[in-house]
């Protein structure tokens, strides 16, 4: 099952993640990962929150540009080799990564992985038959 | 679709009459501004020409031009050609490059003017039973009250809202049934928006025409408008040194040229760097000699308007020369490392990319002895990805295609939306950072 992402718009200048931060913390939204892709002139925030169509609402009020993203999200044991044993399955299959970041949960045994992948549906087939575990956003938001 | 003309016989008049009736203006003109205006009378004398020179309409070309500068140098009234008694009403542009121009008008200027807008309005389709929403600014800018006398003589319903506070625009014309709206085709789109955030669809709307001018656009812009407020989008056009909105105006017919009351106003096109009157059907800057103005008449006013003059008939039955879309001025052109480039260029490159939206702004800039351009674009939802790749590749194509059209390679910023100010009147597109 894919995981739903926002992902926001930023210009680069200062105090512009501050402040969807302090938005998202005044409309009691709770981020469980996020990751920054920065260049030169632009970054892209993108956010995996609780409560997904809040944050969009709240972020376009603001003004700032949002969009919405289906993104995968693998648990691995938190061993070394975690990460290599799916990347090597997607390599087999010929899936390219378009990006992807991780985070370590709670209780330190597994580490979640972010993916979005060139082709989500193939991905998401190829992990489940070799056996990895999918999560849901009800799981991750319950970590 | 029924023609509508407001003085049939002067709009379809073959141009042979037309041109009979230009001529005789022209003397009585020229006669009387030799005799009445100091300024004029030196230009003619200095150029050797006299009012009995003037025999036909080629004769024209031999009187000197009036540049903005000539009304800086007679400011406020040193042009005028009548005691400041006979001025019912002054007019002034807000002097944003330099000291303000005024205009003034006798009262059977303003019946001209009202006289010419009307015919404007009528020519955009507008009739008396209409609801006429004027968005153009009222004061001394002659945006407004120009179109005012105009939707008035016509005898439609003005509803004078002028510029700003687009929320109440909107929900005037909802309550109202606002049928026309006249206003800056920036400040269309600029409702268009504030008609989204407010969760109002145009449809439920009652608009059904729209009057836009006071700045250059574009044809991708035009498309814009007439989609995101669903109307027929129309370009009239006007400066307030020749009488103000109604000098020329788009009929419902074709979307190619506006008819300039040719009978009020003389256009001629000429080559900006020559001064050389261009022969009918070229591009080059448009020239007006106002034929029937009594207070501040202009002999071969230099708009610095580009346009081009189209002499085939009309399929609505005007005679009326039209006068294409303004593509630019003579002095928003900016010349970048030698390179002639219209902000409308760009807009237009802009609007032919899907999905992004035309609020753009031009920063140029010098370092060392290079000229550089970069052009900010505001990304909106539609253009809008997670992929780093994706938008990267955005801006790598809005260079090519500016590159492609003007040979000019500009830096495309992405910005975050309405970062780019929104302006309630003429929109700023270019900031000019060289000091050369």
């Amino acid at each position: 099952m894919l995981v739903e992402q926002i992902a926001v718009f930023l210009e680069n200048k200062s105090g512009r993640l501050a402040e969807i931060t302090a938005i998202l913390a005044e409309n009691a939204i709770n981020i469980r990962a996020l990751s920054v892709a920065d260049t030169a002139d632009f970054g892209i925030l993108r956010l995996i929150v609780d409560k997904v169509e809040q944050a969009k609402a709240v972020l376009r009020e603001n003004g700032f540009t949002v969009g919405k993203t289906q993104v995968l999200a693998v648990e691995v044991e938190d061993k070394t080799g975690g990460l290599a044993r799916v990347l090597k399955c997607i390599k087999e299959a010929g899936i390219n990564v378009e990006y992807m970041y991780a985070f370590v949960n709670k209780t330190g045994e597994n580490a979640v992985l972010i993916f979005r992948f060139e082709k989500m549906e193939e991905a998401m087939a190829t992990l489940q038959k070799e056996g990895f575990t999918i999560l849901s956003r009800e799981q991750i938001c319950g970590l | 679709m029924s023609v509508h003309y407001w003085d049939e016989e002067m709009e379809t008049l073959p141009r042979v009459g037309l041109e009979s009736i230009q001529l005789r203006r022209l003397k009585h003109l020229v006669a009387r501004v030799y005799r009445t205006v100091e300024p004029y009378r030196r230009k003619m004398d200095a150029a050797g020409v006299k009012p009995e020179d003037i025999k036909s309409l080629a004769d024209l070309a031999k009187l000197p031009f009036t540049v903005k500068d000539d009304l800086r140098d007679n400011y406020p009234f040193g042009l005028f050609t009548v005691p400041m008694e006979e001025v019912v009403r002054v007019h002034a542009s807000s002097g944003t490059t330099g000291k303000a121009t005024v205009v003034g008008y006798t009262a059977k200027d303003i019946e001209t003017w009202s006289n010419v807008m009307a015919r404007a309005l009528c020519c955009a389709g507008a009739t008396k039973g209409d609801m006429i929403h004027n968005a153009y600014g009222y004061g001394l800018f002659t945006g407004g009250l120009g179109a005012h006398y105009g939707i008035e003589r016509l005898g439609a319903t003005a509803i004078p809202v002028s510029g700003g506070n687009s929320k109440r625009q909107i929900n005037i014309m909802k309550d109202f049934g606002s049928t026309v709206l006249l206003s800056t085709p920036s400040y269309a789109l600029n409702l268009a928006d504030a008609m989204d955030a407010m969760k109002i669809d145009p449809k439920s709307l009652s608009l059904r025409v729209g009057i836009f001018g006071a700045e250059p656009w574009s044809e991708s812009m035009r498309e814009e408008v007439e989609r995101k407020l669903n109307l027929k989008a129309t370009d009239i056009y006007g400066l307030s040194e020749i009488i103000g909105p109604g000098v020329a105006q788009e009929c419902l017919v074709t979307d190619r040229g506006m008819h300039i009351c040719e009978d009020h106003f003389l256009p001629e096109i000429i080559n900006p760097e020559t001064g050389e009157v261009l022969p009918p059907g070229e591009k080059g800057e448009l020239v007006f000699t106002t034929l029937t103005k009594e207070a501040f008449p202009l002999i071969r006013y230099r708009t610095k308007d580009i346009s081009r003059l189209i002499y085939e008939p009309c399929e609505c039955g005007r005679t009326l020369v039209r006068m294409e879309k303004v593509t630019g001025r003579t002095d928003d052109m900016l010349i970048i490392r030698g390179v002639n480039v219209f902000p409308s260029q760009v807009e237009h490159v802009l609007l032919g990319v899907e999905g992004v939206e035309p609020h753009y702004l031009i920063v140029v800039e010098r370092e060392g002895n290079l000229d550089t351009m970069q052009v900010q674009v505001e990304v909106s939802e539609g253009i809008f990805s997670d992929e780093v790749r994706v938008l990267e590749n955005l801006s790598k194509h809005i260079q090519k295609e500016i590159k492609d059209l003007l040979g000019v390679t500009c830096k495309v910023k992405l910005v975050e939306p309405k970062t780019i100010q929104r302006s309630e009147g003429k929109a700023q597109r270019v900031i000019d950072k060289r000091k050369i």
